[in-house]
């Protein structure tokens, strides 16, 4: 596939966005929100892994069966951590005797 | 259907090229590598033989014959990690997978033939570390690196042979990936996917597994390695981590890579019961999608392996229903070869007696895999012997035998030389039976209560153990028996001609052993594979 070289401007804007989020993860862990702290930080992780996976990685001009692959990686990731989590989460259910 | 001249004698892959040892070192040449490959299996398959052997005769006696319990740990743990990391993930894909995917899909090479020699040395400097491990004393924690032992308490070399297994599952991501890009782009005109050989289809799936498995491996040891160097707390309770996240992390790479193993097998089989019943295989379709299916709910059942772990029951329900589920698309496939067999009229050449041990001896390991995921019956059965019979049903009993299969099958196309069938079908037999005798005894010793890993055990277990280790001398035997008469057959076996067996496949096509280039011209694809009969 050829893919032209990537722009320095969005190059630049992604890491720019990166940046302010990571800024916005070390706010927002200042403010007691509780069970919201957790929420939050993982919800801004998430997006900045988007922006990774769409502008540094160029799932977002790839092929589409490039980005099926690279979903693949993550679905299978959510696998491991979904059933690991399954035995995690569901311990206390049935404390030991 | 065959595009290639047989007039015009391009130099075979053996002859054309550089000469010398730099030839074959050097080479990208998917035929060569997968030979330098076979070298190395065979090496490793004698190493990790040594160790079995040392076993076995370790536990004719009940207060063990031959060592002390720690080398016996480390006599066990040498032979698990060299077997299933340095001899069976690789055997067959690394061998014929690399040697045949790009004959059968018609295509020059595979889609990245440096990458292909870089895996080579990859699993080679592996397997140096590994061995470096043992020659400076050895590990003993079993194959499976299971912490806190492996991080906190073990003594012995962990850390080098986990690097070495780090080293060769780079090997194997590569590989896979190499053949999952070369089935995309590379098949010939007109071999569109449901007329790939069932070869290819196995390939394709253990190429799945190994890219999206291996690299949790390779994580889940390098953390061993940081928790052990740098006293990072992961698994370490005492630092806040937890020691059962090693078993789930280790088991959702072990568990598909059984499946990295008997899937290639499945795909050997596959061809050689088609050519010697002389049928097109029942159920293509059905085929080429229950080894897909394996590959997928394969990645769903790790949790098998850890149902007294401390793993919460509802998870452990969960994972046992799943492990039968996926008993399902393997049982489809065993119904298949027997349906292809059915009436059919069958040619017991030695490929052929392989294959029919294969199905037998896969069956009892699968069927006996169904009991272990019985989560009643695993309280019982879990860390005796009859695990240990259950996998090697399955990995020495189904995907050795399928190995050797496929080895004599396109031993003619490999090296261009017929090898004498009277001593080969003797082998396959006298395999059969040593393998029968050294592993059936070992299901009724984890039946009767006797646990894995001990270098000890009590007196009225000791009949069950002579007769397996008698089996195994027999098994030793059968397994030397074709590196003779194939390695004779180099020097004296009767050239083979394109085509012995009459079989279909494109890799038929081209003279035996194969031109450098594979093909003349490109080959185009009218039919299906298999055209032997309707
Ligand atoms: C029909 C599907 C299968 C089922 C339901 C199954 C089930 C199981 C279960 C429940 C265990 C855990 C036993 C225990 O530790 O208590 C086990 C162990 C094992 N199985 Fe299977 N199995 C299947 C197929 C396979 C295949 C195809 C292979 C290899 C190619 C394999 C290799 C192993 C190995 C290596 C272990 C033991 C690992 C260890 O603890 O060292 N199994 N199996
Ligand atoms: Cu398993």
């Amino acid at each position: 596939m050829n893919l032209s070289p990537p722009s320095l401007r969005s190059q630049l804007l992604t890491l720019l966005a990166l940046l302010a989020l990571l800024g916005l993860t070390i706010g927002l862990a200042f403010l007691p929100l509780g069970a919201l702290n957790a929420a939050l930080a993982l919800a801004i992780s998430a997006a900045k892994t988007l922006l990774v996976m769409m502008y540094f990685m160029r799932l977002r001009e790839g092929h589409p069966f490039l980005r099926v692959v690279a979903a693949a990686g993550f679905a299978w990731l959510a696998l491991l951590l979904a059933f690991s989590l399954a035995d995690y989460l569901t311990r206390p259910l049935l404390p030991l005797p | 259907m065959s595009s290639t001249d047989p007039g015009i004698a391009a130099p075979s892959y053996l002859t054309a090229g550089e000469p010398g040892l730099a030839g074959w070192l050097l080479t990208h040449d998917h035929k060569r590598i997968g030979i330098l490959y076979a070298v190395g299996i065979t090496f490793f398959f004698l190493l990790g033989g040594i160790a079995a052997a040392m076993i076995r005769i370790n536990l004719i006696e009940p207060q063990g014959a031959l060592m002390s319990a720690e080398t016996y740990n480390k006599a066990f743990t040498f032979h698990g990690v060299v077997m299933v990391w340095f001899f069976l993930i690789p055997s067959i894909p690394a061998t014929l997978g690399n040697f045949l995917l790009p004959l059968m899909i018609g295509a020059r090479d595979v889609a990245f033939p440096r990458l292909n020699l870089f895996s080579w040395y990859l699993y080679v400097g592996g397997g140096l570390f590994t061995i470096g491990a043992l020659l400076l004393g050895g590990v003993d924690t079993g194959w499976t690196f299971y912490t806190p032992f492996s991080t906190l308490f073990s003594n012995s070399h962990v850390v080098l042979a986990v690097v070495g297994v780090f080293v060769v599952g780079f090997s194997s991501i590569l590989t896979g990936l190499n053949f999952i890009v070369t089935v995309h782009t590379m098949r010939a005109t007109g071999m569109h996917w449901f007329r790939l050989p069932l070869f290819v289809w196995a390939m394709y799936a253990t190429s799945l597994v190994m890219v999206l498995a291996t690299p949790v491996l390779a994580m889940t040891l390098s953390l061993i390695a940081l928790e052990r160097l740098l006293g990072v707390g992961i698994f370490d309770p005492a630092l806040g981590g937890d020691p059962l996240l090693f078993q789930h992390f280790f088991w959702f790479y072990s568990h598909p890579a059984v499946y990295i193993m008997v899937l290639p097998a499945m795909g050997v089989v596959s061809e050689l019961i088609t050519c010697g019943v002389r049928r097109q295989i029942f159920g293509y379709r059905f085929m080429a999608w229950s080894m897909l299916a394996i590959a997928v709910i394969g990645f769903m059942v790790w949790g098998h392996h850890m149902f007294v772990a401390g793993q919460s029951m509802y998870a452990g329900i969960v994972f046992s229903i799943l492990s039968f589920v996926v008993a399902v698309p393997s049982a489809i496939k065993v119904f298949n070869w027997v349906a292809t067999l059915y009436k059919g009229t069958i040619d017991f050449h030695a490929p052929m007696l392989y294959a029919l041990g294969f199905i037998g001896l896969f069956m009892l390991g699968g069927l006996t895999g169904l009991f272990l995921a019985a989560t009643a019956l695993d309280v019982n059965l879990t860390d005796t012997y009859f695990v240990v019979a259950h996998f090697h049903y399955i990995m020495v009993g189904g995907a050795v035998m399928a190995y050797l299969g496929g080895i004599h099958f396109w031993w003619p196309k490999i090296t261009g030389r017929l090898y004498p069938e009277g001593p080969a079908r003797f082998a396959a037999i006298l395999m059969f039976f040593g393998f029968n005798l050294t592993f059936f005894p070992q299901y009724l010793l984890g039946y009767f209560g006797m646990p894995r890993r001990y270098h000890a055990y009590p007196e009225p277990f000791q009949w069950l153990n002579v007769l397996s280790s008698a089996g195994a001398s027999i098994l030793a035997l059968a397994y030397v028996m074709p590196l003779c008469y194939l390695g004779w057959s180099l020097v004296r076996g009767r050239a083979a001609g394109p085509n012995p067996w009459r079989a279909t496949g494109l890799e038929w096509t081209v003279p035996s052993p194969p031109p450098k280039e594979n093909f003349a011209l490109p080959p185009v694809v009218s039919e299906g594979p298999y055209r032997y009969r309707p």
